[in-house]
């Protein structure tokens, strides 16, 4: 069997959730990487050193830049002619273009797989995480796209694949590119970070919730998320999110502060390896998951906790 | 410009799904349904581009069982115009959905077709981007801006960098985000009125559509527990627990 997988990239380098990838895609058969943009050459001949990936393909051309699910997706449909998977990260850039290819191919794709018991038969979460489907697919080519955390990641280093040139296709004419809004990136990604502490609505404001996490990340090379109710409140920028609707994150550590423990909070957060609780609310959910739970109030703990670590 | 909205009913957000003893899917019966939430803020959208005088019609649709009309009333009641049902008592997978849609589209002929990014029982964010597909149209997903001209609309995204702006010609696909809107809640003169709204009744036959399943569920289970861990009761005693964990000195 041979495995075609969607490499995410933002022109400089690799992104993680690319490695996890590539690991899932390992356990299907032989993996060839997909690198699509705009003068890649260097991201090309970066994926040719992942190890365990045995080709490279490079689409190099303008019009491949800024992912576009538009112009990218025909690209990786037609090279699945020779391929009888394709995979793909489940993050946003992945779920923006896998499922675009699947229906340009005639196939139902697997989403957010998070085991793969055999080369039709996929695991994944449904209802937020709250039941947990294992489904065989029948279509003769798969697609899936795959949970990062819940494969290990690839060695960036090792490899020495040969990189080969292809059909970049066209421009669909439709759709452009206009501005990206990154968010501030002097922390870890989410998504990859070791620790991560994680504020909820009972910080009450968005200094206040900066003003006392951000110390406490730095002190400990965290990524700072949030939940829902404080992005929706405004403590928080949207891609702080993690649950269902967010981003599912799994670290060495979560520590939860003011966070009561929704369900759609559980599901992006709970696979974590150990989770710290602060809450004021000793009955709260969030207590229920927790590995080290401090019952008290956060705007006096966490300026204590900074100040002592 | 017509808007095409397609909503699904699905056991509302608020209910804990109980997976069933035999392992067979999540239990359904009895349990309070309501409109997919990622549908309801596509429905607001939709009627908020019609006050703007940018759409002057909406058309929502559903691909479910008898009582998806609930669900269309819903979105009838809080501004679409009409509806359409495409009755089934299968389940139908992302792909045939978005199969049975572009059939209606190219029926219907909107500017704009927007959904939710996923349904929040199966989970798949797909139907969308595979729609967009079929029919060859720009995609604009998980928006939480969209701003609708003559032939083009501009689509801010939550991506996990940030936020992307991207700009479609029309005809295009938006799927939206969580914070593309708050959903207003129909009144009740238009829950009244939404009952007279022209409603059709369809098949998946009637589009030329195979329904039949391409993933066969095997099993569904309930995830593993996590047990709960111990309390500490100070500070000092949590710096400690930090430091044994290895992150903090």
């Amino acid at each position: 069997m041979s495995v075609l997988i969607l490499v995410e990239h933002d022109g400089k380098s690799i992104k993680d959730a690319t490695l996890a990838a590539v690991t899932a895609a390992g356990k299907l058969g032989e993996v060839h990487a997909l690198v699509a943009g705009n003068n890649v050459a260097s991201i090309a001949d970066a994926a040719a050193k992942i190890a365990g990936v045995a080709k490279v393909l490079a689409a190099d051309a303008p019009h491949l830049d800024h992912e576009l699910a538009e112009n990218i997706a025909p690209v990786a449909a037609k090279l699945m002619d020779g391929y009888d998977a394709f995979v793909a990260p489940a993050t946003t850039f992945g779920k923006n273009i896998a499922p675009r290819v699947a229906a340009l191919i005639d196939v139902m794709q697997v989403s957010d797989v998070i085991g793969i018991e055999d080369a039709s038969t996929f695991v994944r979460p449904i209802y937020a995480g709250n039941a947990i489907a294992t489904v065989k697919s029948s279509d003769s080519k798969k697609v899936i796209t795959v949970r990062g955390t819940a494969f290990d990641k690839a060695a960036a280093d090792g490899g020495s694949a040969p990189v080969e040139k292809v059909d970049a296709g066209q421009a669909s004419g439709t759709s452009e590119f206009v501005s990206m809004d990154a968010s501030d990136s002097e922390r870890p990604e989410l998504t990859s970070a070791k620790v991560i502490v994680s504020g909820g609505r009972a910080f009450g404001s968005s200094e206040q919730f900066h003003a006392l996490l951000d110390p406490l990340a730095d002190k400990l090379g965290a990524a700072v998320g949030a939940s829902r109710a404080a992005v929706d409140a405004g403590y928080a920028p949207n891609d702080y999110q993690v649950g269902q609707t967010g981003k599912i994150v799994a670290p060495q550590v979560y520590i939860a502060i003011g966070i009561s423990g929704a369900i759609q909070h559980l599901a992006g957060m709970k696979d974590s390896k150990t989770i710290v609780a602060i809450n004021k609310d000793e009955e709260a959910p969030i207590f229920q998951v927790a590995d080290i739970g401090l019952v008290g109030d956060l705007f006096k703990i966490v300026p204590e906790l900074t100040g002592k670590l | 410009m017509k808007i095409l909205v397609a909503v699904k009913r699905v056991i509302d957000f608020n209910v804990k799904p109980r997976v069933k003893m035999d392992g067979s899917g999540v239990d359904l019966a009895n349990v309070k349904m309501s409109m997919n939430p990622f549908d309801e803020i596509a429905v607001e959208e939709a009627i908020r581009l019609k006050e703007k005088g940018v759409a002057t019609e909406i058309v929502a649709v559903s691909i479910g069982p008898a009582k998806a009309q609930e669900t269309l009333r819903t979105a009838l009641a809080m501004g679409a115009d009409r509806a359409i049902l495409v009755q089934t008592d299968e389940e139908v997978e992302p792909l045939a959905v978005a199969k049975i849609l572009a059939k209606i589209a190219e029926e219907e002929q909107p500017g704009l077709f927007i959904l939710g990014k996923q349904a929040i029982d199966d989970d798949n964010n797909a139907t969308g981007q595979m729609l967009a597909a079929l029919l060859g149209w720009p995609q604009g997903t998980f928006a939480s801006k969209v701003e609708a001209a003559n032939d083009n609309v501009t689509v801010t995204r939550e991506v996990d960098g940030g936020l992307e702006t991207v700009k479609l010609k029309l005809p295009a696909v938006v799927t939206t985000d969580l914070r593309l809107n708050e959903p207003r809640y129909a009144s009740l003169p238009n829950i009244m009125k939404a009952k007279s709204k022209p409603l059709a009744a369809k098949s998946p036959a009637d589009y030329g559509v195979d329904i039949a399943r391409r993933l066969e569920l095997v099993r569904v289970t309930e995830p593993p527990k996590r047990q709960a861990g111990i309390k500490v009761s100070s500070v000092d005693e949590l710096v400690e627990r930090l430091k044994g964990l290895g992150i903090a000195k």
